[in-house]
């Protein structure tokens, strides 16, 4: 049974995709010095916990909460709300809860788009009806509600105050592990601190060396259409690799493995805008001085919205596509 | 971000663009120094801020400028194979090229974002731009993006306050 010394710790999730679960029993054997140290409290994808046990719970009374995944829907919101209460220390879990993570990239869109895309587009979909979801729904008596679908995905410090952020996506055993050591042992940074180094990716790069002096790009490519050289720089062989713009911590596993930083483990502390930054980075690189070959080289980035910001886009200084931004003449004449 | 630190966005009468336009030391401002002093007259629309180089103009500012209010953003440059520092403009040159496809995609109108190689002796084009520009932005409409994330926010019960970037790093002296 419970011992009541042990400090109790949640987690939750929200828009994602169920890998920051995956990392917490990544932790293998060594979860096992975590269930020692801590009470588990409230983890859904794992234990037989309902909302109403936790809304039971006294305010205050969880040490640390982890939450994963970005805020969509209010359901979301709600429950970020209540962990803020019930518990001390909230800690954003992984890329989609610091940054918004892939699911922001839905903020290209918004909810209608979205619903018929997903609800009526679809080559792989029948529905003559136009059945879409409904937020209320009365049949037989009975009332059904489903959570609101916000149009803007939201990073978990845009809808409730966070304690600490651990990046990744996932977050690596590592990360984790040092992150539960020092709640354990009280000595965690200020609050707000990012829980993994601050350096670029580039400087635990295993490549770093191989970095030309002077980097000048033809041709960008994707890492299908190449055989990547294990020995040298991504960026020098013309892949895009969010190394300079991203923060370390992860130890390089994606260029250990042959293959560009994707940006998981978000910007450092120097950089304002992650896409802004490596829109700089990759243009800067380009080898040619006319408009023209500028354009044709830079052309073989097919979506530099979906590379630059593909972790960060609801944390971006833009945060979402502007859907009218045209002048008022230009609606009427649609309309018209 | 404290309300106080954007411009205000659109009033309801008497709406003016603003634009933010960052001028290289050796061209672009010596040729709006140039502008003054020949008594050049052009809308008081732009806001300067002083550059060495074209090239030290980091996206991020933009964005920046964007995100806090600003209706467009002006570069002006040394021509090509001028720049004081050799290539500065060439890089700038290609990070627009880019920025402009983000910005594309982010929604934000194309003629929101002008890069313009000045000399330092064409005074006269930097009144040229400023007028075009300003009339171009009054047709488009204010961008106000600090009102658009009031709007985007309503749907949310209480909007968190966004970080403020910019101190931030300036506290680290950087």
């Amino acid at each position: 049974m419970t011992e009541p010394s042990k400090p109790q710790v949640a987690f939750y999730w929200c828009a994602s995709c169920g890998g920051c679960e995956e990392a917490v029993v990544d932790l293998a054997e060594d979860i096992l010095g975590v269930v020692e140290a801590v009470d588990i409290t409230f983890w859904p994808v794992a234990l037989d916990f309902k909302r109403a046990d936790l809304e039971a719970r006294p305010d205050g009374s969880i040490a640390a909460a982890f939450l994963n995944g970005a805020i969509r829907t209010s359901e979301q919101e709600e429950m970020a709300r209540l962990f803020r209460r019930k518990a001390q220390l909230l800690i954003a879990f992984g890329a989609c809860a610091q940054l918004g993570g892939i699911p922001a990239l839905g903020n290209l869109w918004e909810r209608n788009a979205i619903f018929r895309k997903v609800y009526e587009e679809v080559p792989s979909l029948t529905n003559p009806e136009h059945t879409y979801p409904e937020e209320l729904w009365s049949s037989d008596g009975y009332v059904i509600t489903l959570p609101a679908f916000r149009d803007t995905v939201r990073a978990l410090d845009q809808v409730v105050e966070v304690d600490y952020y651990l990046p990744g996506c996932p977050p690596t055993p590592k990360v984790i592990q040092d992150a539960v050591a020092a709640i354990l042992s009280g000595t965690l940074p200020p609050r707000g601190t990012v829980l993994a180094p601050d350096i670029a990716l580039c400087d635990q790069c295993p490549l770093k060396e191989s970095k030309p002096e002077r980097l000048l790009i033809t041709e960008f490519k994707r890492p299908h259409q190449v055989q990547i050289d294990p020995q040298t720089c991504l960026l020098a062989q013309g892949i895009v690799c969010l190394g300079p713009a991203t923060r370390g911590g992860c130890e390089a596993l994606c260029p250990r493995g042959h293959m560009p930083c994707t940006g998981c483990f978000g910007p450092t502390s120097r950089v304002i805008d992650v896409g802004a930054k490596m829109t700089s980075a990759v243009a800067s690189i380009v080898d040619a001085t006319d408009p023209q070959t500028i354009d044709a080289i830079l052309a073989t980035i097919p979506d530099p919205v979906g590379t630059f910001y593909r972790y960060s886009l609801a944390s971006s200084r833009l945060r979402r596509r502007v859907l009218d931004d045209r002048p008022a003449a230009a609606d009427a004449e649609d309309a018209g | 971000m404290p309300d106080h630190q954007e411009h205000t966005g659109p009033r309801e009468n008497g709406w003016e663009p603003t634009i933010v336009a960052f001028f290289c030391n050796w061209c672009t401002y010596t040729a709006a120094d140039l502008a003054g002093t020949s008594r050049l007259k052009y809308p008081p629309n732009a806001r300067v801020i002083r550059v060495m180089c074209s090239g030290r103009v980091d996206p991020q500012f933009i964005v920046e400028a964007f995100a806090r209010g600003a209706d467009g953003v002006l570069i002006g440059g040394c021509h090509p194979g001028d720049c004081h520092y050799v290539e500065g403009n060439y890089k700038t040159l290609r990070r627009m090229a880019l920025l402009r496809r983000v910005l594309e995609e982010m929604g934000i109108a194309q003629p929101r974002l002008r890069l313009e190689w000045i000399s330092a002796s064409e005074g006269e084009k930097v009144a040229r731009v400023i007028r075009e520009m300003t009339e171009s932005l009054r047709t488009l409409g204010p961008l106000d993006l600090p009102g658009r994330r009031r709007r985007w926010d309503a749907e949310v019960t209480l909007p968190a306050v966004a970080a403020a970037p910019i101190q931030e790093l300036a506290a680290q002296g950087r």
